[in-house]
């Protein structure tokens, strides 16, 4: 998030909401959101669904899947012709308007419209709002990423935040609700193929001195593979190994056929987990790990906020914390410098190496959380991003025009149905804990797949009644229920069940500048069994 | 800034302060049952009735006035609390020992601090007519026999969460607090958050397990990006309650029913206790030595023969960033930068 949580819900006047089901999936940040608009803010919903949020919403723009930047450009030509963009903003802070400016010009309103299947009038009335009350906040999630246009679908939001200058601004910015716990923070220490800890690129000479000399090795100046490139190569032969920890792929992993097929021809495969999990059955040593409740450490949340989580049990047997078997495994490898005092001696040389992470330290997290970037001891951290200036060369914002490009399929006979997924409030991913919740079992044990009104009737489906869902790549049974927030050619399944695993249908194409899967968007067919 | 004078007590307040938070803030208890700071003032139990500049009022609602006078401890105001607290016991359940909230209950401690003792209690109490809780909800249950309508939970329902699932219905002596058509709460929209469960000020909500903790431990909520603040309630060895920390700026005690609700994975019996090895298709216990010399060899064998980058290391976003930290650099300093985790899922 370029903002806190804070400032967007106390600040805001209007919230744009897009491919976020936030009631669901960010339940606490939905509080305050749904409290902010009982005090006054107002709201734009942009979903496929109509989920909860869209209740409250000013002006709701039910899209068809994967249309994202079409939506949004169509939005930013409306900003432009009725010349509701910030104008002081864009000569002092941004770069390349110009080009920007006429290439959103030269869209038509009524071809967006078309594609999208939301009328002209109804993206014109979202643009006037969210351009017409600053500031004004936008927050997404995978709706927008997971598709093989994500990159474009994020540009294009940023445009729109650009041109009216909501960026650098309480109450304002762009701002993705990371998923997971801890996923901010496993990006921030670097567990992505291309950059170290802080995003210092690998292909960086100065970044790759460092990391290397202090880790002792020769780490290769290009990038590694992302995790969903990781599977194929196993098919290929490249990659011979894999270590999992905290992870189901088996389930949470698009086109899954492909998965288990490739954890098959791997030579070693290596799954560390609090359970058995759906993977392990695939693994050659299955390692016990601790729970959040039984170790020390840190998570990083959706602000960039840097938080303690301590020990108050013990772990189960002889399970350990991930951090106890990397430092044993560490040095079974001889690898150099595994020998910590503790996660706090861990936080210490990530301070070393992370320059933003190093004015936080375990001493300091003791009165609470710091957002990052905290760049020395007296620092108070930085709840939001851009104040002065932007992350380019100049300092100052790119504006950047996309082309609309469509989902990679396209309903046709034989698949006439767009399948998209989500999760809902009470189950968190592949289950692996939520599941195990007798009570969150009780209110919510079995995928019902959303069907439209319409395609229930066409289909004599009621709810209860199963139906076989088919795609390109696999398929899967499951029972249905027949809801009037989806339009008519789209199912939305969850992706929360094993036994009914959505994710055999997904397809796994993917964004070709953030490898990411499109597990927004994939035709189904379904018949009644 | 107002003056204003309290039991004798002078002290200086803002404008629009309440007669009760201008108690509060000198000291004096005031006793309430259907205010909480958390939400909007309701006004309908009337047990915080005082004396204000001779008006008989209720503290938490009436603003103060400049050069206010109160009283909190005339004979009328007692008079009036009295009656206020046992018209609410006299169609409450008689049977506080087998109640959750023994002990901890507001409405015995308002009934104590008005003069209301075991005797009286007892005599007031008439048995009301036995009405089955509501334990649809698998978290937490509602026992209509100890409400006392005070509508704490309807006004968290609107007002913290925005879910509004709840309302009182009916009317007289047969309001109650319900849900739409007035069915079990689990078939209404309410989102199990339990945020109504944490204020009820009497036995009305109570948990479907409850267990009492010896300690807590302050730490962070393992499931969504939000990162709410929690408190792990433990007793002996396992954690057995969670609670939102009030003092974590994040989410300032609210939670979700996963936070809340969902740890049961941390006591359960599937959690893997011991490392295992695979040996001729059979996953076999092994020790930490044996699984770990496995693994090491394992690796060193498959970056000797392929190289480095024939690893990859898969990381995950629900661990710490201590371990994911180290996890990268295992695999950096094997020499490979093949390492990733979910984020993309
Ligand atoms: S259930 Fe509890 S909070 Fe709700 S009205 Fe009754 S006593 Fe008050
Ligand atoms: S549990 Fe939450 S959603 Fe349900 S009634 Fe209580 S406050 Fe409302
Ligand atoms: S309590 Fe709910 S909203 Fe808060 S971090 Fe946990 S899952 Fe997210
Ligand atoms: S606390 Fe004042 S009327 Fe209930």
């Amino acid at each position: 998030m370029t903002n806190s949580i804070d400032d967007i819900a106390d600040e805001a006047r209007v919230f744009f909401i897009t491919g976020s089901n936030t009631t669901e999936t960010h339940p606490v940040i939905g509080y305050r959101i749904r409290r902010a608009i009982k005090n006054g803010a107002r709201l734009i919903v942009a979903d496929p669904r109509r989920i909860k949020i869209a209740e409250h919403a000013d002006v709701f723009l039910q899209l068809k899947p994967g249309t994202n930047a079409a939506l949004l450009q169509g939005m930013a030509k409306v900003i432009l012709d009725e010349k509701l963009y910030d104008e002081d903003f864009i000569k002092n802070r941004t770069e390349g308007f110009e080009e920007y400016a006429e290439k959103i010009s030269s869209i038509d309103l009524n071809e967006m419209a078309e594609i999208t299947g939301v009328p002209a009038e109804l993206i014109a009335e979202a643009a006037r709002l969210y351009a017409g009350s600053n500031p004004a906040a936008i927050l997404y999630t995978m709706g927008i990423t997971q598709h093989t246009s994500g990159t474009d679908n994020v540009l294009a939001l940023a445009g729109l935040a650009t041109l009216t200058g909501n960026l650098g601004k309480r109450g304002g910015g762009v701002n993705p609700l990371r998923g997971q716990n801890n996923v901010q923070g496993a990006c921030d220490t670097g567990a992505l193929p291309n950059v170290f800890p802080g995003y210092q690129p690998v292909s960086s000479p100065e970044a790759n001195k460092k990391f290397s000399e202090a880790y002792g090795a020769e780490i290769p100046d290009k990038p590694g593979m992302p995790m969903t490139r990781m599977f194929k190569a196993a098919l290929e032969g490249q990659i011979k190994g894999v270590y999992i920890m905290g992870e189901t792929p088996v389930v949470s992993e698009p086109d899954i056929c492909k998965i288990t097929e490739a954890l098959g021809e791997l030579e070693l495969v290596i799954v560390q987990d609090l359970f058995f999990t759906e993977t392990a059955d695939y693994a050659d040593v299955v390692l016990p790990a601790a729970s959040f409740a039984e170790k020390d450490g840190t998570f990083v949340n959706t602000e960039r906020r840097v938080q303690r989580i301590r020990k108050a049990v013990s772990a189960p047997g002889v399970a350990k914390s991930d951090l106890d078997i990397f430092c044993e495994l560490g040095q079974k490898l001889g690898l150099k410098g595994f020998d910590y005092s503790g996660a706090a001696g861990v936080m210490k040389e990530i301070g070393e190496m992370n320059p933003k992470w190093k004015g936080i330290t375990y001493e300091r997290l003791e009165a609470g959380g710091l957002s990052w970037p905290c760049p020395d001891e007296n620092h108070p951290g930085t709840p939001i991003l851009y104040g002065e200036k932007f992350l380019t060369a100049s300092g100052k914002a790119q504006f950047k025009a996309v082309d609309y490009k469509p989902p990679a399929e396209a309903p046709d006979d034989e698949y006439p149905f767009i399948l998209t997924t989500g999760r809902s409030l009470y189950h968190y991913h592949t289950g692996t804990m939520t599941r195990r919740s007798e009570g969150l079992s009780d209110l919510y044990d079995v995928e019902k797949a959303l069907i439209s009104l319409e395609d229930a009737e066409r289909l004599g489906l009621s709810e209860n009644d199963r139906v076989r869902l088919s795609s390109r790549r696999g398929e899967v049974e499951a029972e249905v229920k027949p809801v009037s927030e989806l339009k008519e050619g789209t199912v939305f399944m969850t992706f929360h069940f094993a036994e009914t695993c959505a994710n055999q249908l997904t397809n796994s194409e993917l964004d070709p500048v953030a490898s990411i899967p499109e597990l927004k968007v994939c035709t189904v067919n379904m018949e009644k069994v | 800034m107002f003056k204003v004078t309290i039991n004798g007590l002078d002290i200086e307040v803002e404008k629009g302060t309440t007669v009760f938070e201008a108690a509060e803030k000198a000291g004096i208890y005031i006793p309430t049952l259907c205010h909480h700071p958390d939400l909007p003032t309701f006004g309908g139990c009337r047990v915080c009735m005082v004396d204000a500049d001779g008006k008989i009022v209720t503290a938490c609602r009436a603003p103060v006035t400049d050069g206010m006078v109160v009283k909190t401890d005339t004979e009328e105001v007692s008079k009036v609390r009295l009656s206020n607290v046992e018209l609410l016991l006299a169609s409450h359940n008689k049977d506080c020992q087998s109640c959750t909230r023994n002990n901890s209950c507001r409405l015995q401690e308002v009934s104590a601090f008005v003069g209301i003792n075991q005797e009286r209690m007892r005599q007031i109490r008439r048995s009301v007519e036995p009405v089955k809780p509501d334990d649809s909800n698998p978290f937490f249950h509602r026992d209509f026999t100890r409400c006392i309508l005070c509508g704490i939970c309807i006004r968290t329902c609107q007002e913290i969460n925005g879910v509004a699932a709840i309302d009182f219905a009916f009317r007289g002596f047969h309001t109650k607090v319900s849900v739409l058509g007035d069915k079990p709460i689990k078939d209404s929209h309410c989102e199990s958050c339990g945020e109504c469960l944490v204020r009820c000020p009497t036995g009305a909500l109570y948990l479907s397990r409850p267990e009492t903790p010896e300690r807590e431990v302050e730490s962070v909520c393992t499931y969504c990006g939000v990162g709410c603040g929690i408190k792990l309630g433990v007793r002996g060895d396992r954690v057995v309650h969670v609670e939102g920390n009030r003092d974590n700026e994040v989410n300032r005690g609210d939670l979700c029913v996963k936070g809340r609700f969902g740890f049961d994975f941390i006591n359960h019996p599937e959690r893997l206790k011991t490392p295992l090895i695979k040996k001729d298709g059979i996953f076999v216990e092994a020790s930490w030595d044996e699984a770990l010399d496995f693994v090491a060899d394992k690796m060193s064998d498959i970056k000797s023969k392929h190289g480095a980058d024939a690893l990859g290391g898969i990381s995950s976003a629900r661990c710490s960033s201590e371990e994911t930290y180290l996890f990268q650099k295992i695999f950096r300093a094997l020499g490979t930068n093949n390492v990733d985790h979910c984020a993309r899922l």
